[in-house]
């Protein structure tokens, strides 16, 4: 006898699995979590703690707050950022100080931790959103983050 | 930037440049990747292994396509519509559409890959095995129109499809032929041939190219097949609901192909939910469940005409 | 049975095959070397060391802070756990009072993480038993976890988001809502992945009675988790050893004796109702506070030895420190679940057919990069 209860069960919950599916089937765009993209660049918004790369955000004088106090390149697992810095001096007081003169950094060894954004003592570097970062040559991946004559914003230092 | 890389940015380039206005609806991005699948399938190189038997390698794609396309010569799509009106056309479809084993042992053995031998004599088995399911289930509808000729079949079933003329033996049938007929495929739950969890390919492991695209068509020409079998013999192949639309014969077409991609439909359901079975549990469901119940199918079936308890209108 | 004289050209021969590193069934780069006679596995031979990337010797060069993003990239699934588990060590060892905050929000992250890790392997073991769709529907669920992870922390996977000392930044104000509207989402779903696959008769003749583990060999082998627990031996750290906030919840411990193929598919399944209670529990009080104890910038552990246990997705996660009052430990080993489990593989696939070693791998819930680290 338990030959044929073994045939009913055996239909009766490969038609259940079928009734499962074949509703999602039917109602499928119901519910899809999918993003379309490329389709949907324009309107893509990723979460505002998304970590896409490092940048240095500069303002409208075109100036950064990165000091150079390398705390970022210390913290960095993978010696993913290089501060080259040079000793500048100060025209209002005339003295000699440290001034970052390229902020390197590597995003093709970055490991997206955030322990460098953790560290950095005023916040001169934060997460950019952009994550399409494919490129045709490996060098374009390493990127100066400050831009060419930016100077450091007056008050980060105090 | 090198060349190498210059020639791949351009085509690079071009995809692109060509894709947002695929992109505009999905309906022309499905048939524009069907093309490139196409294009890919028949501009790739043909690799092969060193030592693989290369007379029955080369060999094997075409037993299994050609069995496959011979296959479609004799079914009825309408009354004029059909190439090949055979006596015995229900025997021949079955007899070549067990060709296309030898195809796929022959491609498994000669490959020298031991991937593909496993999935070549799992193949052997569970062909070889279900066949008789196949061969069971239509000869109890042969029963009720006493003609293997498939214009006959249908001719039978202008007074009521044959599964409504036979009933619940005649859904039975159905229903073994079904199973049987997935397998008959390979296509899951009764997938062993190909398992890609398990034998990574399969069979056809070593192919690439065309040779490869041969193997993948047939399995879905076959899959057609065993759908259009179905049809002819259980719904009545162009014969339309009713008789609602008798007086144009040409949309006999229609209603043929409907049938069968309603069934085809069906065994890719079966496809996309359930598990694959064991190989062991694969001869156990043939040799212990489908066969006997075939059998006594059969002797229901033949009580039935016997005693003229069958529906006809 | 009379033994039957064969001709000698017809006997039946063992052959060798290699499964992997590039197979769909090993999950990643494992490589097994299986003798076959026929259909029937003779012997497993799993064969390491594809995706060595020596994490342990680097966390030798490492300051503690660093060595977190590295256990990231151990057990990928569970990566929260990870993390929570080289920061208690370190914390541990400081002696640190971590606020009772960062000790719920860690555990209610741990048990979403062990949720989606589950959800991933219902979808892949439906795959690697053959229905297509199971892994559709685990990723459709894990995505929402993901997201909340995305929002939280910034990142879907690799999260690094505890610091020794406490957590990297407080919650996302969205959170508990999201969490909250999860929770709702995945009870009415769970009950789905049993009508398509649990009770699926196929499912069953293919997982009941395979690679039975008895608890003997359970305990033998060293096995945890939920291929321990399936065999009937109590090993959950969280019920045994709790840590963070697991102290204050109240939860079963998965357990079945029969220990085949289909009870550690059962345990994950309830393992994941487990986790919703503990979530739900602690998601409407999760008490104010500080999010992270300040910590010296370079963190020197005192001289000694130190080691944590956690429970990852996979089973016990073992971080044992020896330092030497540097900033970097002097040696730090991580034992971790899926090497055990894989070990026993052998054991319990021998015998089985092709079909029944793929479906045993699935429910031992292999994740390589846990296995090499």
């Amino acid at each position: 006898m338990s030959y044929f209860s073994d045939i009913y069960r055996g239909i009766k919950t490969l038609l259940t699995g079928m009734s499962v599916t074949g509703k999602y089937f039917l109602t499928s765009r119901k519910g899809a979590i999918t993003q379309q993209y490329p389709d949907n660049r324009e309107t893509l918004k990723m979460f505002d703690r998304f970590r896409g790369e490092v940048i240095m955000p500069h303002n409208e004088d075109n100036e950064h707050r990165c000091t150079g106090c390398q705390k970022c390149e210390i913290a960095c697992p993978n010696g993913t950022i290089e501060i080259i810095w040079d000793r500048g001096i100060n025209e209002n007081t005339g003295k000699k100080k440290k001034k970052i003169d390229q902020f390197v950094y590597h995003l093709s060894m970055c490991t997206m931790c955030g322990l460098c954004i953790d560290v950095c003592p005023t916040d001169a570097i934060k997460w950019g959103q952009n994550f399409e970062n494919s490129v045709y040559d490996r060098t374009a991946l390493t990127r100066v983050l400050n831009e060419p004559g930016s100077e450091l914003q007056a008050g980060v230092e105090d | 930037m090198n060349s190498a890389l210059s020639i791949t940015k351009n085509i690079h380039d071009w995809l692109f440049s060509i894709m947002p206005e695929a992109a505009a609806s999905i309906a022309e991005m499905v048939l524009i990747a069907l093309v490139y699948d196409a294009i890919k399938l028949l501009s790739k190189e043909l690799t092969g292994t060193t030592r693989a038997d290369k007379f029955l390698y080369n060999l094997a794609p075409y037993f299994v396509i050609i069995s496959s396309l011979m296959a479609l010569s004799v079914f009825p799509f309408t009354k004029e519509f059909q190439a090949f009106d055979i006596n015995i056309g229900l025997f021949f479809l079955i007899a070549v559409s067990s060709i296309g084993v030898i195809g796929i042992l022959l491609g498994g053995w000669s490959s020298n890959n031991k991937f593909a031998m496993i999935g070549a004599m799992r193949s052997g088995v569970q062909t070889i095995s279900y066949e008789l399911s196949i061969g069971l289930s239509l000869l109890t509808m042969v029963l009720l129109t006493g003609s293997l000729q498939l214009s006959e079949i249908v001719e039978v079933q202008k007074s009521g499809w044959l599964i409504v003329q036979g009933h619940i033996p005649a859904i039975i049938a159905f229903m073994i032929y079904m199973i049987a007929g997935t397998a008959e495929t390979n296509r899951a739950p009764f997938d062993m041939v190909e398992a890609e969890s398990e034998l990574g390919a399969g069979f056809h492991t070593e192919y690439s190219g065309m040779k490869f695209a041969y193997f993948f068509l047939a399995e879905f020409i076959n899959m057609f097949i065993i759908a259009a079998i179905a049809t002819t013999v259980f719904f009545g192949a162009w014969l339309s609901p009713f008789g609602i639309t008798e007086s144009i014969p040409m949309l006999g077409v229609f209603w043929f192909l409907l049938k069968a991609l309603i069934l085809v439909f069906l065994m890719m359901w079966f496809r996309w939910t359930f598990p694959r079975l064991r190989i062991d549990q694969l001869l156990t469901l043939e040799w212990k469940y489908l066969l006997p119940l075939n059998l006594a199918n059969i002797v229901i079936m033949a009580l039935l005409v016997w005693l003229n308890l069958t529906i006809s209108f | 049975m009379e033994t039957v004289t064969v001709n000698s050209n017809f006997k039946s021969e063992e052959y060798f095959i290699n499964m992997g590193p590039q197979h769909p069934a090993t999950h990643g780069v494992l490589r097994l070397l299986l003798t076959i006679d026929g259909e029937i596995i003779k012997k497993v031979e799993p064969d390491l060391g594809y995706i060595h990337r020596s994490i342990e010797k680097m966390c030798e060069r490492d300051s503690y802070q660093q060595i977190v993003h590295l256990t990231d990239r151990m057990d990928y699934l569970s990566a929260n756990i990870n993390n929570e588990a080289v920061c208690l060590t370190v914390e541990n060892a400081l002696q640190l009072e971590i606020p009772e905050r960062v000790k719920v929000i860690r555990t209610i992250i741990g048990e979403l993480t062990r949720i989606s890790s589950h959800c991933l392997w219902w979808g892949v073991m439906g795959m690697d038993v053959g229905a297509l769709t199971t892994y559709f529907y685990g990723f459709r669920d894990r995505e929402l976890l993901n997201d909340i992870f995305e929002e939280t922390c910034g990142a879907r996977l690799t999260m690094n988001y505890n610091v020794p000392g406490g957590l990297m930044f407080d919650i996302h104000p969205n959170f508990v809502k999201r969490v909250k509207e999860f929770i709702t989402h995945f009870k009415t779903k769970l009950p789905e992945y049993d009508r398509l696959l649990t009770n699926n008769i196929i499912f069953q003749k293919r997982a009941i009675g395979v690679g039975v583990l008895s608890k003997e060999d359970a305990i033998s082998y060293g096995a945890s988790g939920p291929v321990g627990r399936a065999s009937g031996y109590s090993c959950d750290v969280r019920k045994h050893h709790p840590y963070s906030a697991l102290d204050k919840v109240t939860f079963n411990e998965a357990l079945r004796t029969e220990g085949d193929t289909y009870a550690r598919y059962l345990v994950r399944i309830q393992e994941m109702w487990e986790s919703m209670s503990i979530v739900e529990q602690l998601i409407d009080n999760i008490p104010e506070g500080e999010h992270r104890v300040t910590t010296n910038a370079v963190i020197k552990l005192p001289k000694g030895e130190y080691y944590q246990k956690v429970e990852t997705a996979r089973g016990e996660l073992g971080v044992y420190i020896i330092s030497t009052g540097t900033k970097s430990p002097y040696r730090l080993k991580f034992r971790s679940p899926g090497f055990s489990n894989l070990s026993l593989l052998n054991h319990i696939a021998v015998g089985g057919k092709i079909g029944d070693l793929v479906a045993t791998m699935a429910t031992l819930d292999l994740v390589i990069p846990d296995i090499d680290r």
